[in-house]
Protein backbone atom coordinates (compact mmCIF):
# COMPACT_ATOMS: atom_id res chain seq x y z
CA UNK A 1 0.00 0.00 0.00
CA UNK A 2 1.38 3.36 -1.07
CA UNK A 3 -1.29 6.03 -1.53
CA UNK A 4 -0.72 9.70 -2.32
CA UNK A 5 -3.40 12.33 -1.82
CA UNK A 6 -3.38 16.03 -2.69
CA UNK A 7 -5.63 18.52 -0.92
CA UNK A 8 -5.90 21.93 -2.53
CA UNK A 9 -7.91 25.13 -2.23
CA UNK A 10 -7.80 28.71 -0.89
CA UNK A 11 -5.97 29.52 2.30
CA UNK A 12 -8.70 29.46 4.96
CA UNK A 13 -10.71 26.56 3.55
CA UNK A 14 -9.08 24.16 5.99
CA UNK A 15 -7.02 22.40 3.35
CA UNK A 16 -3.95 21.87 5.53
CA UNK A 17 -6.17 20.74 8.40
CA UNK A 18 -7.72 18.05 6.17
CA UNK A 19 -4.25 16.77 5.32
CA UNK A 20 -3.13 16.91 8.94
CA UNK A 21 -6.16 14.96 10.14
CA UNK A 22 -5.86 12.32 7.41
CA UNK A 23 -2.15 11.81 8.10
CA UNK A 24 -2.79 11.61 11.85
CA UNK A 25 -5.50 9.00 11.26
CA UNK A 26 -3.06 7.00 9.13
CA UNK A 27 -0.54 7.21 11.98
CA UNK A 28 -3.19 5.98 14.44
CA UNK A 29 -3.70 2.97 12.16
CA UNK A 30 0.03 2.13 12.36
CA UNK A 31 0.86 3.24 8.83
CA UNK A 32 3.87 5.24 7.72
CA UNK A 33 2.72 8.75 6.88
CA UNK A 34 4.08 12.05 5.64
CA UNK A 35 2.20 15.29 5.34
CA UNK A 36 3.79 18.09 3.36
CA UNK A 37 1.94 21.42 3.51
CA UNK A 38 2.73 23.95 0.84
CA UNK A 39 4.58 26.97 2.10
CA UNK A 40 4.74 30.16 0.14
CA UNK A 41 6.00 33.64 0.83
CA UNK A 42 2.45 34.74 1.68
CA UNK A 43 1.51 35.49 5.26
CA UNK A 44 -2.10 34.43 4.66
CA UNK A 45 -4.51 33.67 1.84
CA UNK A 46 -3.40 32.55 -1.59
CA UNK A 47 -3.37 28.95 -2.66
CA UNK A 48 -2.94 26.27 -0.05
CA UNK A 49 -2.19 22.65 -0.73
CA UNK A 50 -1.10 19.68 1.22
CA UNK A 51 0.25 16.29 0.16
CA UNK A 52 -0.34 13.22 2.30
CA UNK A 53 1.33 9.87 1.73
CA UNK A 54 0.03 6.83 3.59
CA UNK A 55 2.04 3.66 3.18
CA UNK A 56 2.83 0.29 4.69
CA UNK A 57 6.43 0.81 3.51
CA UNK A 58 9.02 3.44 4.33
CA UNK A 59 8.21 6.68 2.46
CA UNK A 60 11.07 7.89 0.29
CA UNK A 61 9.62 11.20 -0.82
CA UNK A 62 6.68 13.16 0.60
CA UNK A 63 6.18 14.85 -2.78
CA UNK A 64 3.40 13.36 -4.90
CA UNK A 65 4.04 13.79 -8.60
CA UNK A 66 1.10 11.58 -9.61
CA UNK A 67 -1.41 11.43 -6.76
CA UNK A 68 -3.97 8.64 -6.45
CA UNK A 69 -6.53 11.04 -4.98
CA UNK A 70 -7.05 14.79 -5.35
CA UNK A 71 -9.39 16.72 -3.07
CA UNK A 72 -10.10 20.05 -4.72
CA UNK A 73 -11.89 22.88 -3.02
CA UNK A 74 -11.88 25.63 -5.69
CA UNK A 75 -11.47 26.32 -9.41
CA UNK A 76 -7.73 27.06 -9.45
CA UNK A 77 -7.14 23.75 -7.65
CA UNK A 78 -9.04 21.87 -10.35
CA UNK A 79 -7.13 23.60 -13.15
CA UNK A 80 -3.81 22.84 -11.49
CA UNK A 81 -4.31 19.23 -10.43
CA UNK A 82 -6.82 17.64 -12.82
CA UNK A 83 -4.12 16.40 -15.18
CA UNK A 84 -1.67 15.31 -12.47
CA UNK A 85 -3.90 12.63 -10.99
CA UNK A 86 -2.90 9.08 -11.92
CA UNK A 87 -4.91 7.28 -14.55
CA UNK A 88 -7.53 5.35 -12.61
CA UNK A 89 -7.31 7.87 -9.78
CA UNK A 90 -10.12 9.73 -8.08
CA UNK A 91 -11.11 13.40 -7.86
CA UNK A 92 -13.24 14.84 -5.08
CA UNK A 93 -14.42 18.28 -6.03
CA UNK A 94 -16.31 20.95 -4.21
CA UNK A 95 -19.17 21.40 -6.68
CA UNK A 96 -20.48 24.47 -4.81
CA UNK A 97 -17.43 26.40 -5.96
CA UNK A 98 -16.09 24.58 -9.02
CA UNK A 99 -17.97 25.26 -12.26
CA UNK A 100 -15.93 23.35 -14.80
CA UNK A 101 -15.39 19.59 -14.98
CA UNK A 102 -12.33 17.63 -16.11
CA UNK A 103 -12.50 16.30 -19.66
CA UNK A 104 -10.50 13.18 -18.75
CA UNK A 105 -12.42 9.94 -18.93
CA UNK A 106 -9.90 7.79 -17.06
CA UNK A 107 -10.59 9.07 -13.55
CA UNK A 108 -13.47 8.75 -11.14
CA UNK A 109 -15.11 11.99 -10.02
CA UNK A 110 -17.18 12.67 -6.93
CA UNK A 111 -18.99 15.99 -6.70
CA UNK A 112 -19.66 17.23 -3.17
CA UNK A 113 -21.55 20.54 -2.81
CA UNK A 114 -19.60 21.37 0.35
CA UNK A 115 -20.83 24.94 0.87
CA UNK A 116 -24.47 23.91 0.48
CA UNK A 117 -24.19 20.84 2.72
CA UNK A 118 -22.54 22.83 5.49
CA UNK A 119 -25.19 25.58 5.67
CA UNK A 120 -27.67 23.74 7.96
CA UNK A 121 -24.86 23.27 10.51
CA UNK A 122 -24.68 27.04 10.89
CA UNK A 123 -20.88 27.12 10.79
CA UNK A 124 -19.26 27.40 7.37
CA UNK A 125 -15.79 26.80 8.74
CA UNK A 126 -16.42 23.06 9.01
CA UNK A 127 -16.90 22.66 5.24
CA UNK A 128 -13.53 20.92 5.14
CA UNK A 129 -14.90 18.24 7.49
CA UNK A 130 -17.83 17.62 5.12
CA UNK A 131 -15.34 17.05 2.33
CA UNK A 132 -13.12 14.89 4.53
CA UNK A 133 -16.10 12.71 5.46
CA UNK A 134 -16.93 12.11 1.81
CA UNK A 135 -13.26 11.45 1.11
CA UNK A 136 -12.72 8.79 3.76
CA UNK A 137 -15.98 7.07 2.78
CA UNK A 138 -14.91 6.54 -0.84
CA UNK A 139 -11.14 6.29 -0.43
CA UNK A 140 -11.39 3.90 2.55
CA UNK A 141 -7.86 4.99 3.50
CA UNK A 142 -8.76 5.22 7.19
CA UNK A 143 -11.82 4.22 9.17
CA UNK A 144 -14.55 6.56 10.38
CA UNK A 145 -13.88 5.43 13.97
CA UNK A 146 -10.23 6.41 13.73
CA UNK A 147 -11.16 9.83 12.36
CA UNK A 148 -13.55 10.32 15.28
CA UNK A 149 -10.68 9.59 17.68
CA UNK A 150 -8.37 11.97 15.83
CA UNK A 151 -10.96 14.76 16.00
CA UNK A 152 -11.37 14.19 19.73
CA UNK A 153 -7.62 14.22 20.41
CA UNK A 154 -7.00 17.23 18.17
CA UNK A 155 -9.78 19.53 19.34
CA UNK A 156 -10.65 18.60 22.94
CA UNK A 157 -8.02 20.83 24.54
CA UNK A 158 -8.41 23.65 22.06
CA UNK A 159 -12.15 23.95 21.84
CA UNK A 160 -14.33 21.03 22.98
CA UNK A 161 -17.39 22.40 21.16
CA UNK A 162 -15.54 21.92 17.89
CA UNK A 163 -15.23 18.16 18.44
CA UNK A 164 -18.99 17.72 18.21
CA UNK A 165 -19.44 20.13 15.34
CA UNK A 166 -16.59 18.62 13.36
CA UNK A 167 -17.97 15.12 13.89
CA UNK A 168 -21.42 16.25 12.71
CA UNK A 169 -19.92 17.80 9.60
CA UNK A 170 -17.79 14.70 8.98
CA UNK A 171 -20.95 12.55 9.07
CA UNK A 172 -22.82 14.87 6.70
CA UNK A 173 -20.11 14.29 4.10
CA UNK A 174 -19.79 10.59 4.93
CA UNK A 175 -23.53 9.99 4.45
CA UNK A 176 -23.84 12.23 1.39
CA UNK A 177 -22.24 9.68 -0.91
CA UNK A 178 -24.78 7.00 0.01
CA UNK A 179 -24.56 3.85 2.07
CA UNK B 1 0.13 26.41 12.93
CA UNK B 2 -0.92 26.52 16.51
CA UNK B 3 -2.25 22.99 16.86
CA UNK B 4 1.14 21.35 16.56
CA UNK B 5 2.63 22.81 19.77
CA UNK B 6 -0.51 21.80 21.59
CA UNK B 7 -0.16 18.27 20.30
CA UNK B 8 3.36 17.85 21.57
CA UNK B 9 2.23 18.62 25.09
CA UNK B 10 -0.75 16.33 24.80
CA UNK B 11 1.54 13.47 23.86
CA UNK B 12 3.27 13.90 27.20
CA UNK B 13 0.11 13.48 29.19
CA UNK B 14 -2.82 11.43 27.96
CA UNK B 15 -2.15 9.96 24.59
CA UNK B 16 -3.77 7.06 22.81
CA UNK B 17 -0.77 6.80 20.50
CA UNK B 18 2.89 7.12 21.57
CA UNK B 19 3.76 9.13 18.49
CA UNK B 20 2.72 12.60 17.50
CA UNK B 21 2.46 14.03 13.98
CA UNK B 22 4.55 17.18 13.87
CA UNK B 23 6.19 19.51 11.41
CA UNK B 24 9.98 19.14 11.31
CA UNK B 25 10.61 22.68 12.52
CA UNK B 26 8.36 22.12 15.52
CA UNK B 27 10.12 18.80 16.18
CA UNK B 28 13.53 20.48 16.43
CA UNK B 29 12.15 23.11 18.79
CA UNK B 30 10.36 20.63 21.06
CA UNK B 31 13.38 18.30 21.13
CA UNK B 32 15.63 21.24 22.03
CA UNK B 33 13.44 22.20 24.98
CA UNK B 34 13.37 18.60 26.18
CA UNK B 35 17.17 18.47 25.86
CA UNK B 36 17.39 21.37 28.28
CA UNK B 37 17.57 24.33 25.92
CA UNK B 38 16.23 27.38 27.76
CA UNK B 39 17.64 30.10 25.52
CA UNK B 40 16.66 30.78 21.94
CA UNK B 41 17.71 33.80 19.89
CA UNK B 42 16.89 34.20 16.24
CA UNK B 43 15.67 36.30 13.36
CA UNK B 44 12.89 35.14 11.00
CA UNK B 45 13.52 33.54 7.62
CA UNK B 46 11.53 30.97 5.62
CA UNK B 47 11.56 27.92 5.63
CA UNK B 48 12.39 27.71 9.35
CA UNK B 49 10.01 30.27 10.89
CA UNK B 50 8.10 27.60 12.79
CA UNK B 51 11.15 27.09 15.04
CA UNK B 52 11.02 30.61 16.54
CA UNK B 53 7.21 30.48 16.43
CA UNK B 54 7.21 27.38 18.60
CA UNK B 55 10.02 28.57 20.87
CA UNK B 56 8.32 31.90 21.53
CA UNK B 57 5.33 30.09 23.01
CA UNK B 58 7.07 27.13 24.62
CA UNK B 59 9.93 29.01 26.32
CA UNK B 60 7.64 31.75 27.59
CA UNK B 61 5.80 29.13 29.66
CA UNK B 62 8.88 27.54 31.25
CA UNK B 63 10.69 28.86 34.29
CA UNK B 64 13.96 30.42 33.15
CA UNK B 65 13.01 30.24 29.49
CA UNK B 66 14.27 33.11 27.35
CA UNK B 67 13.16 33.83 23.78
CA UNK B 68 14.34 36.88 21.91
CA UNK B 69 13.63 37.79 18.32
CA UNK B 70 16.75 39.85 17.80
CA UNK B 71 17.18 42.81 15.46
CA UNK B 72 19.31 40.73 13.11
CA UNK B 73 21.01 37.37 12.66
CA UNK B 74 24.30 38.91 13.74
CA UNK B 75 22.76 40.12 16.99
CA UNK B 76 21.13 36.76 17.65
CA UNK B 77 24.31 34.71 17.27
CA UNK B 78 26.08 37.05 19.70
CA UNK B 79 23.25 36.60 22.18
CA UNK B 80 23.92 32.88 21.78
CA UNK B 81 27.55 33.52 22.77
CA UNK B 82 26.42 35.35 25.91
CA UNK B 83 23.98 32.67 27.05
CA UNK B 84 26.49 29.92 26.35
CA UNK B 85 29.20 31.72 28.36
CA UNK B 86 26.79 31.83 31.26
CA UNK B 87 26.40 28.05 31.06
CA UNK B 88 22.96 27.68 29.45
CA UNK B 89 21.92 25.30 26.70
CA UNK B 90 21.26 27.62 23.80
CA UNK B 91 20.07 27.38 20.22
CA UNK B 92 19.63 29.58 17.19
CA UNK B 93 18.21 28.71 13.79
CA UNK B 94 18.07 30.21 10.33
CA UNK B 95 18.33 29.36 6.66
CA UNK B 96 21.30 29.83 4.28
CA UNK B 97 21.38 33.65 3.97
CA UNK B 98 20.88 34.08 7.71
CA UNK B 99 23.56 31.51 8.51
CA UNK B 100 25.96 33.52 6.32
CA UNK B 101 25.39 36.45 8.68
CA UNK B 102 25.96 34.24 11.72
CA UNK B 103 29.35 32.98 10.52
CA UNK B 104 31.34 35.59 12.45
CA UNK B 105 29.66 34.48 15.66
CA UNK B 106 30.17 30.80 14.84
CA UNK B 107 33.89 31.47 14.45
CA UNK B 108 33.85 33.19 17.84
CA UNK B 109 31.97 30.30 19.44
CA UNK B 110 34.64 27.95 18.10
CA UNK B 111 37.52 30.12 19.27
CA UNK B 112 35.93 30.69 22.67
CA UNK B 113 35.16 26.97 22.93
CA UNK B 114 31.50 27.50 23.65
CA UNK B 115 28.74 24.95 23.12
CA UNK B 116 25.73 25.96 21.01
CA UNK B 117 23.33 24.38 18.55
CA UNK B 118 22.80 26.10 15.20
CA UNK B 119 20.03 24.86 12.92
CA UNK B 120 20.11 25.54 9.18
CA UNK B 121 16.94 24.64 7.27
CA UNK B 122 18.59 25.37 3.97
CA UNK B 123 17.01 26.66 0.78
CA UNK B 124 17.90 27.37 -2.83
CA UNK B 125 20.80 29.80 -3.36
CA UNK B 126 23.15 31.61 -3.81
CA UNK B 127 22.08 35.09 -2.81
CA UNK B 128 18.52 35.34 -1.65
CA UNK B 129 17.70 32.32 -3.83
CA UNK B 130 14.31 30.90 -3.00
CA UNK B 131 12.53 29.15 -0.13
CA UNK B 132 12.34 25.69 -1.68
CA UNK B 133 14.30 22.74 -0.27
CA UNK B 134 17.91 22.52 -1.44
CA UNK B 135 21.20 21.22 -0.09
CA UNK B 136 23.27 24.14 -1.29
CA UNK B 137 24.82 24.83 2.13
CA UNK B 138 27.00 21.72 2.47
CA UNK B 139 30.19 23.71 1.99
CA UNK B 140 28.96 26.48 4.27
CA UNK B 141 28.17 23.98 7.03
CA UNK B 142 31.19 21.68 6.75
CA UNK B 143 33.83 24.28 5.88
CA UNK B 144 32.32 27.25 7.61
CA UNK B 145 32.22 30.72 6.17
CA UNK B 146 33.76 32.15 9.30
CA UNK B 147 37.39 33.11 9.72
CA UNK B 148 40.11 31.17 11.47
CA UNK B 149 41.12 27.57 11.82
CA UNK B 150 38.06 25.77 13.10
CA UNK B 151 35.58 22.97 12.52
CA UNK B 152 31.96 22.55 13.51
CA UNK B 153 30.24 19.23 14.01
CA UNK B 154 27.53 18.92 11.33
CA UNK B 155 24.63 16.49 11.67
CA UNK B 156 22.29 15.79 8.73
CA UNK B 157 18.95 14.20 9.68
CA UNK B 158 16.69 12.69 7.03
CA UNK B 159 13.35 12.33 8.87
CA UNK B 160 11.19 13.81 11.58
CA UNK B 161 12.37 11.16 14.04
CA UNK B 162 16.01 11.91 13.31
CA UNK B 163 15.39 15.63 13.71
CA UNK B 164 14.26 14.84 17.25
CA UNK B 165 17.05 12.39 18.06
CA UNK B 166 19.89 14.38 16.51
CA UNK B 167 18.76 17.58 18.22
CA UNK B 168 19.17 15.78 21.55
CA UNK B 169 22.57 14.50 20.46
CA UNK B 170 23.61 17.92 19.18
CA UNK B 171 23.22 19.46 22.63
CA UNK B 172 25.17 16.61 24.26
CA UNK B 173 27.98 16.81 21.70
CA UNK B 174 28.15 20.59 22.03
CA UNK B 175 28.59 20.34 25.80
CA UNK B 176 30.93 17.35 25.66
CA UNK B 177 33.38 19.06 23.31
CA UNK B 178 32.57 22.69 24.08
CA UNK B 179 32.00 23.40 20.41
CA UNK B 180 29.16 24.62 18.18
CA UNK B 181 27.12 21.90 16.46
CA UNK B 182 25.24 22.52 13.21
CA UNK B 183 22.06 20.65 12.34
CA UNK B 184 21.80 20.80 8.56
CA UNK B 185 18.26 20.21 7.31
CA UNK B 186 16.38 21.72 4.41
CA UNK B 187 13.01 23.26 3.64
CA UNK B 188 11.46 19.85 3.12
CA UNK B 189 12.56 18.46 6.48
CA UNK B 190 11.48 21.67 8.16
CA UNK B 191 8.00 21.73 6.65
CA UNK B 192 7.12 18.05 6.38
CA UNK B 193 5.04 16.46 9.14
CA UNK B 194 5.93 12.93 10.22
CA UNK B 195 5.15 10.80 13.27
CA UNK B 196 7.73 11.38 16.00
CA UNK B 197 8.35 9.85 19.39
CA UNK B 198 10.21 12.15 21.76
CA UNK B 199 12.62 11.17 24.50
CA UNK B 200 11.56 12.29 27.96
CA UNK B 201 12.54 15.76 29.07
CA UNK B 202 15.92 16.09 30.81
CA UNK B 203 15.61 17.95 34.11
CA UNK B 204 17.88 21.01 34.08
CA UNK B 205 19.56 19.83 37.31
CA UNK B 206 20.73 16.66 35.57
CA UNK B 207 22.56 18.48 32.78
CA UNK B 208 26.37 18.25 32.85
CA UNK B 209 28.01 20.71 35.25
CA UNK B 210 30.06 23.38 33.50
CA UNK B 211 33.09 24.26 35.58
CA UNK B 212 34.15 26.87 33.04
CA UNK B 213 30.95 28.92 32.82
CA UNK B 214 30.89 32.58 33.85
CA UNK B 215 28.40 32.49 36.68
CA UNK B 216 29.74 35.23 38.99
CA UNK B 217 33.10 34.87 40.75
CA UNK B 218 31.90 35.47 44.30
CA UNK B 219 33.73 33.01 46.58
CA UNK B 220 35.88 31.52 43.81
CA UNK B 221 38.74 32.61 41.54
CA UNK B 222 37.73 34.48 38.36
CA UNK B 223 37.37 32.56 35.12
CA UNK B 224 38.25 33.85 31.67
CA UNK B 225 36.71 33.02 28.30
CA UNK B 226 38.37 34.89 25.46
CA UNK B 227 39.40 34.47 21.86
CA UNK B 228 41.81 37.41 21.66
CA UNK B 229 45.23 35.84 22.17
CA UNK B 230 47.86 38.33 21.06
CA UNK B 231 50.91 36.22 21.80
CA UNK B 232 51.59 34.01 18.73
CA UNK B 233 53.04 31.23 20.86
CA UNK B 234 49.98 31.17 23.04
CA UNK B 235 47.63 31.33 20.04
CA UNK B 236 49.52 28.47 18.42
CA UNK B 237 49.03 26.40 21.56
CA UNK B 238 45.31 27.31 21.48
CA UNK B 239 45.11 26.15 17.85
CA UNK B 240 46.83 22.88 18.76
CA UNK B 241 44.37 22.38 21.57
CA UNK B 242 41.44 22.89 19.18
CA UNK B 243 43.10 20.57 16.66
CA UNK B 244 43.43 17.77 19.24
CA UNK B 245 39.78 18.21 20.06
CA UNK B 246 38.77 18.04 16.38
CA UNK B 247 40.90 14.91 15.92
CA UNK B 248 39.13 13.26 18.85
CA UNK B 249 35.74 14.19 17.36
CA UNK B 250 36.79 12.82 13.98
CA UNK B 251 37.72 9.51 15.63
CA UNK B 252 34.81 9.13 18.00
CA UNK B 253 31.76 10.91 16.59
CA UNK B 254 31.37 9.45 13.11
CA UNK B 255 27.81 8.66 12.14
CA UNK B 256 26.76 6.98 8.91
CA UNK B 257 24.62 4.09 7.72
CA UNK B 258 24.67 1.62 4.87
CA UNK B 259 21.68 0.09 3.07
CA UNK B 260 21.93 -2.97 0.82
CA UNK B 261 25.67 -2.41 0.55
CA UNK B 262 27.02 -5.91 1.29
CA UNK B 263 26.88 -7.38 -2.21
CA UNK B 264 26.70 -4.05 -4.06
CA UNK B 265 28.64 -3.47 -7.29
CA UNK B 266 27.66 0.21 -7.23
CA UNK B 267 27.08 2.54 -4.27
CA UNK B 268 24.98 5.66 -4.11
CA UNK B 269 26.15 8.27 -1.59
CA UNK B 270 23.60 10.83 -0.40
CA UNK B 271 22.64 12.72 2.78
CA UNK B 272 19.48 14.18 4.30
CA UNK B 273 16.42 14.48 2.06
CA UNK B 274 18.43 13.30 -0.96
CA UNK B 275 19.27 10.10 0.93
CA UNK B 276 15.58 9.33 1.48
CA UNK B 277 14.93 9.71 -2.23
CA UNK B 278 18.06 7.71 -3.08
CA UNK B 279 16.93 4.90 -0.78
CA UNK B 280 13.60 4.73 -2.63
CA UNK B 281 15.54 4.63 -5.90
CA UNK B 282 17.87 1.88 -4.66
CA UNK B 283 14.87 -0.23 -3.62
CA UNK B 284 13.41 0.17 -7.12
CA UNK B 285 16.57 -0.95 -8.92
CA UNK B 286 17.08 -3.82 -6.44
CA UNK B 287 13.66 -5.11 -7.46
CA UNK B 288 15.04 -5.31 -11.00
CA UNK B 289 18.06 -7.24 -9.78
CA UNK B 290 20.66 -4.47 -9.91
CA UNK B 291 23.25 -4.82 -7.16
CA UNK B 292 23.20 -1.26 -5.86
CA UNK B 293 23.50 -0.01 -2.27
CA UNK B 294 23.37 3.27 -0.41
CA UNK B 295 25.79 4.99 1.97
CA UNK B 296 24.30 7.82 4.01
CA UNK B 297 26.68 10.06 5.95
CA UNK B 298 24.80 11.34 9.00
CA UNK B 299 27.68 13.35 10.42
CA UNK B 300 28.88 15.48 7.49
CA UNK B 301 31.76 16.63 9.64
CA UNK B 302 33.34 14.43 10.73
CA UNK B 303 32.84 12.83 7.30
CA UNK B 304 33.03 9.01 7.10
CA UNK B 305 36.20 9.07 4.97
CA UNK B 306 37.50 5.72 6.17
CA UNK B 307 34.19 3.90 5.72
CA UNK B 308 34.02 4.98 2.09
CA UNK B 309 37.67 4.16 1.53
CA UNK B 310 37.02 0.66 2.93
CA UNK B 311 34.05 0.14 0.62
CA UNK B 312 36.19 1.17 -2.36
CA UNK B 313 38.30 -1.96 -1.85
CA UNK B 314 35.30 -3.99 -3.07
CA UNK B 315 33.19 -1.47 -4.98
CA UNK B 316 34.62 0.65 -7.77
CA UNK B 317 31.58 2.61 -8.92
CA UNK B 318 29.95 5.39 -6.94
CA UNK B 319 27.09 7.77 -7.66
CA UNK B 320 26.80 10.87 -5.53
CA UNK B 321 23.32 12.38 -5.53
CA UNK B 322 22.74 15.82 -4.00
CA UNK B 323 20.14 18.56 -4.26
CA UNK B 324 22.88 21.00 -5.31
CA UNK B 325 25.51 21.28 -8.04
CA UNK B 326 28.05 19.00 -6.35
CA UNK B 327 29.47 19.73 -2.92
CA UNK B 328 29.66 16.53 -0.85
CA UNK B 329 30.97 14.84 -4.01
CA UNK B 330 34.32 16.52 -3.24
CA UNK B 331 34.49 14.75 0.13
CA UNK B 332 33.59 11.46 -1.53
CA UNK B 333 36.45 11.91 -4.01
CA UNK B 334 38.81 12.78 -1.13
CA UNK B 335 37.67 9.67 0.70
CA UNK B 336 38.21 7.35 -2.25
CA UNK B 337 41.67 8.75 -2.98
CA UNK B 338 41.26 7.72 -6.59
CA UNK B 339 40.15 4.24 -5.58
CA UNK B 340 36.80 4.41 -7.34
CA UNK B 341 34.97 6.09 -10.18
CA UNK B 342 32.54 8.83 -9.12
CA UNK B 343 29.50 9.93 -11.09
CA UNK B 344 27.60 12.99 -9.84
CA UNK B 345 23.90 13.67 -10.22
CA UNK B 346 22.49 16.90 -8.82
CA UNK B 347 19.25 18.87 -8.91
CA UNK B 348 19.71 22.38 -7.49
CA UNK B 349 17.40 25.35 -7.07
CA UNK B 350 14.77 23.73 -4.87
CA UNK B 351 13.83 20.88 -7.20
CA UNK B 352 13.00 17.69 -5.32
CA UNK B 353 13.40 14.82 -7.79
CA UNK B 354 11.36 11.64 -7.51
CA UNK B 355 12.85 8.26 -6.58
CA UNK B 356 11.91 7.17 -10.13
CA UNK B 357 14.10 9.87 -11.67
CA UNK B 358 17.08 8.89 -9.52
CA UNK B 359 16.52 5.20 -10.24
CA UNK B 360 16.79 5.95 -13.97
CA UNK B 361 20.15 7.64 -13.41
CA UNK B 362 21.36 4.65 -11.39
CA UNK B 363 20.13 2.17 -14.00
CA UNK B 364 21.76 3.98 -16.90
CA UNK B 365 25.10 4.26 -15.04
CA UNK B 366 24.92 0.62 -13.98
CA UNK B 367 24.63 -0.64 -17.55
CA UNK B 368 27.07 1.91 -18.98
CA UNK B 369 29.69 0.54 -16.59
CA UNK B 370 28.83 -2.99 -17.78
CA UNK B 371 27.89 -4.10 -14.28
CA UNK B 372 24.67 -5.83 -15.36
Amino acid sequence: MFIKTIFSGFGGQGVIMMGYLLATAGMYEQKNVTCLPSYGAEVRGGTANCTVVISTEEIASPVASEPDFAVLMNNPALLFYQNQVQSGGTLFLNSSMIDSRPVRGDIEIYEIPVNDLVKPLGEERVGNMVMLGAFIKKSALVSLDTMHRVLKDTFTNRNPAMVKLNRQALLVGYDFLGP
Amino acid sequence: MAFAPFHARRSQSRSTVPKVLMRGNHVVAEAAVRAGCRFYFGYPITPQNEIPEYMSERLSKIEGGVFIQAESEIASIHMVIGASMAGGRVMTSSSGPGISLKQEGISFLSGLELPAVIVNMSRGGPGLGNIAPAQSDYFQATRGGGHGDYRTIVLAPNSGQELADLTFEAFDLADKYRTPVVILGDGMLGQMMEPVEFRPEIPIKKLPHKDWALTGAKGRPSRFIRSLILDPGEEEEHNWKLMRKYEKIAREELRWEAFAADDAKMLVVAFGTAARIAKGAVKRVREQGLKVGLIRPISLWPFPFKALRDFSKKVKHFIVFEMNMGQMVEDVRLALEGGGEVHFYGRPGGIVPTPLEVSRVITSQYYQKRLG
